[in-house]
């Protein structure tokens, strides 16, 4: 009996330690303004990267997206972070996406976007988000610094092998619930460290219906319940979004490929280590309260109590972040008014999320006082966007209209959230500081944060898509 | 790398889950060149709050963490890790550790120690209660001895190894290079 992660990690077995690591051939090596140390460690050892065609290079954390000009990036070190990248590319070999090619955009979108993220693949990049590739059947997970000049300087890596754990969606979904509320109440169900250890597959009816955007959303915030990996078993979905594009196999290569790919999957009545299981029919539009993802609820509840809190060091937790956040226990969440609003990050910023805000944003203006970005995963999806006409409706509505880069969701290329200020975002962390100092996030879907948007407070989509 | 073998210190109580990579060393840091020291924006919004325990006299000196589960979840930055050393830190003691900190640790020469969380939260507790105390690890026996209680803990063999004389992994895997070539010619 096998699992889907137990085939992919054979496949890429190069040899065994005694202690039971695996040195792990890595397929493709992603890379982005975070490799920076990995190739200086590899220059100290005299080392040059073992096989540059494995690898694919973009600037995303420290692009600005006011523009595409890095000549006017006013911080110097900032303006160095992406351009390193650059010269590291450059003189590694290593194909890299440059900002003025429509093809920039974050690293977890064009991964997929271009097709080079394929089922069976094994997928590494310095950054925790790499669990998104995952949705399309790939073993896909996030590496440190020392990781990446390893992989630059071999090809490979040593992991040891992680636990299985299968969380399984059965049912339907509800109208205005999407990928976004299934992985924030996966997350608020099992915690912060509930699969740490574990690789998860995602699976039942609800997992195999989404798109395969709706799954990328799913497996990127895996690692927000600790899990190195997240991955959903290829099936016609994958295979259709995949077909035709340019990293993807052609002609005879593509009918090998499908072959292959059918077979990836975990073998029915297989075991997992720990299993879960959620309707689909239970799960509402969520938004985050505090300062971890696992603090989620559904937009009709109210603010939690400390009070209630099943032991001391909970409730201590539920303080600390109610005091950040600025919030009062038992306040109802939409009557929870918001300053900024971010629809973007490697969790939402593909075509079908823009799609899903413009619908709501489509007729409405944004609320006075508030303001509020749309930024596009990448130059593809943007111009996508454009074709469709979606950033018509968006600036008229009043929302900017930037471009593609990871811009709010970690704010270190300037995007932030100022002091005090509260924002609906459809990022994926809630972490005190993350969108800037003292900034406080709401995570959410995009079409709950264009509601945000349009009624200036956390408010539940469904009642907007009604018509109330 | 420096070895890692036994160490007796003062411990600093961080009694809180989920304490994330963006409290360790905040993003906007992370543009700075490695040399310049990662200490100094060790837990920096943290200690905007006077009454975090980082900069009170007691935990001077401080080389060891003690931390609720899932100590340093979030991102993949090895600056988690640098900051920490930087500032003189160089193990932490938690139930749970984020995966891919825990995996940069080892990498460092920091060892990252998981006990049960009824051991750590009794560790936290007398942290607490005596401000400043000593805690020994030992990992050749992979022993901690706190506050009169001994806590055997776990490591796999080849880390230990590594941290015990200060070796990294690139060394030995390109000493494997015959095998990946093999790999490749499959």
């Amino acid at each position: 009996m096998t699992t889907l992660l137990d085939k992919i990690w054979a496949q890429h077995r190069v040899l065994e330690r005694e202690d039971g690591q695996t040195l792990l051939y890595v397929d493709r090596h992603y890379l982005q303004e975070g490799s920076a140390a990995a190739f200086e460690m590899l220059r100290q050892r005299g080392l040059a990267p073992r096989v540059p065609a494995r690898a694919l290079a973009v600037a995303d954390h420290y692009v600005p997206t006011d523009s595409r000009d890095l000549a006017a990036v006013a911080d110097p070190e900032r303006r160095e972070m992406a351009q390193v990248l650059g010269r590291n590319a450059q003189g590694g070999g290593i194909r890299m996406f440059a900002l003025d090619d429509p093809r920039q955009g974050i690293v977890h979108v064009i991964g997929p976007e271009q097709g080079a993220t394929q089922p069976g693949l094994l997928i590494v990049c310095g950054d925790s988000h790499t669990s998104t590739h995952g949705a399309l059947g790939a073993l896909a997970f996030g590496i440190g610094a020392t990781e990446m000049a390893h992989v630059l300087a071999t090809q490979t890596l040593w992991q040891r092998k992680p636990k299985s754990m299968r969380i399984a969606v059965e049912g339907t979904l509800g109208e205005g619930v999407s990928a976004k509320d299934v992985i924030l109440a996966i997350i608020a169900r099992i915690g912060a460290a509930g699969a740490v250890g574990h690789a998860v597959e995602y699976a039942g009816g609800a997992i195999e219906r989404l798109s395969v955007e709706g799954r990328l959303t799913v497996c990127n915030m895996s690692v927000e319940a600790g899990a190195r990996a997240g991955l959903v078993a290829p099936d016609d979905t994958t295979f259709e979004y995949l077909a035709g594009r340019p990293f993807a196999p052609q002609g005879a290569g593509w009918e090998e490929a499908l072959a292959r790919w059918r077979a990836l999957c975990t073998e029915p009545g297989t075991a997992f280590d720990r299993e879960v299981t959620l309707d689909a029919r239970e799960i509402v539009p969520m938004v985050t309260w505090g300062t971890s993802p696992e603090d989620a609820l559904p937009v009709t509840g109210r603010v939690p109590d400390p009070a209630a809190a099943a032991d001391a060091a909970r409730r201590d937790a539920m303080l600390r972040s109610l005091a950040y956040m600025g919030l009062a226990p038992g306040t109802p969440i939409t009557s929870i008014a918001v300053d900024r609003v971010f629809i973007g990050s490697c969790t939402n910023s593909r075509i079908e999320d823009l799609r899903a805000a413009a619908a709501v944003a489509k007729g409405r203006k944004v609320a006075r006082g508030v303001q509020a970005w749309v930024v596009p995963g990448s130059g593809l999806v943007k111009a996508q966007a454009e074709a469709e006409g979606l950033d018509r409706v968006f600036l008229e509505s009043g929302f900017q209209w930037r471009h593609a880069g990871c811009s709010m969701c970690i704010g270190v290329n300037g995007d932030v959230v100022e002091p005090g200020r509260r924002c609906a975002s459809t990022s994926n962390r809630n972490f005190a500081g993350r969108q800037g100092p003292g900034a406080r996030t709401h995570l959410m879907s995009p079409a709950m944060a264009a509601a945000a948007a349009v009624t200036g407070r956390l408010s539940d989509v469904r009642r907007l898509m009604a018509g109330a | 790398m420096d070895p890692f073998r036994r160490l007796e210190a003062v411990a600093l109580p961080l009694a809180r889950a989920n304490v994330d990579t963006d409290q360790i060393v905040p993003a906007r840091f992370l543009q700075k060149p490695r040399a310049v020291g990662f200490g100094q924006f060790l837990f920096h919004d943290l200690r905007c709050d006077a009454a975090f325990a980082l900069d009170q006299a007691d935990y001077h000196g401080a080389r060891i963490v003690v931390a609720g589960r899932n100590f340093a979840c979030g991102s993949s930055r090895e600056h988690a890790v640098w900051a920490l050393q930087d500032y003189g830190f160089r193990a932490a003691i938690a139930p749970s550790f984020g995966d891919i900190f825990h995996s940069n640790a080892l990498k460092n020469g920091f060892l990252p120690v998981v006990l049960p969380e009824a051991a750590v939260d009794a560790m936290l507790g007398a942290l607490l209660a005596a401000p400043g105390m000593r805690i020994a690890i030992d990992l050749e026996r992979q022993r901690v001895d706190a506050a009169g209680e001994t806590c055997r803990f776990e490591i796999a063999p080849f880390a230990k190894h590594c941290l015990l004389e200060g070796l990294d992994e690139l060394g030995y895997t390109l000493s494997q290079v015959a095998r990946i070539e093999a790999f490749e010619r499959r």
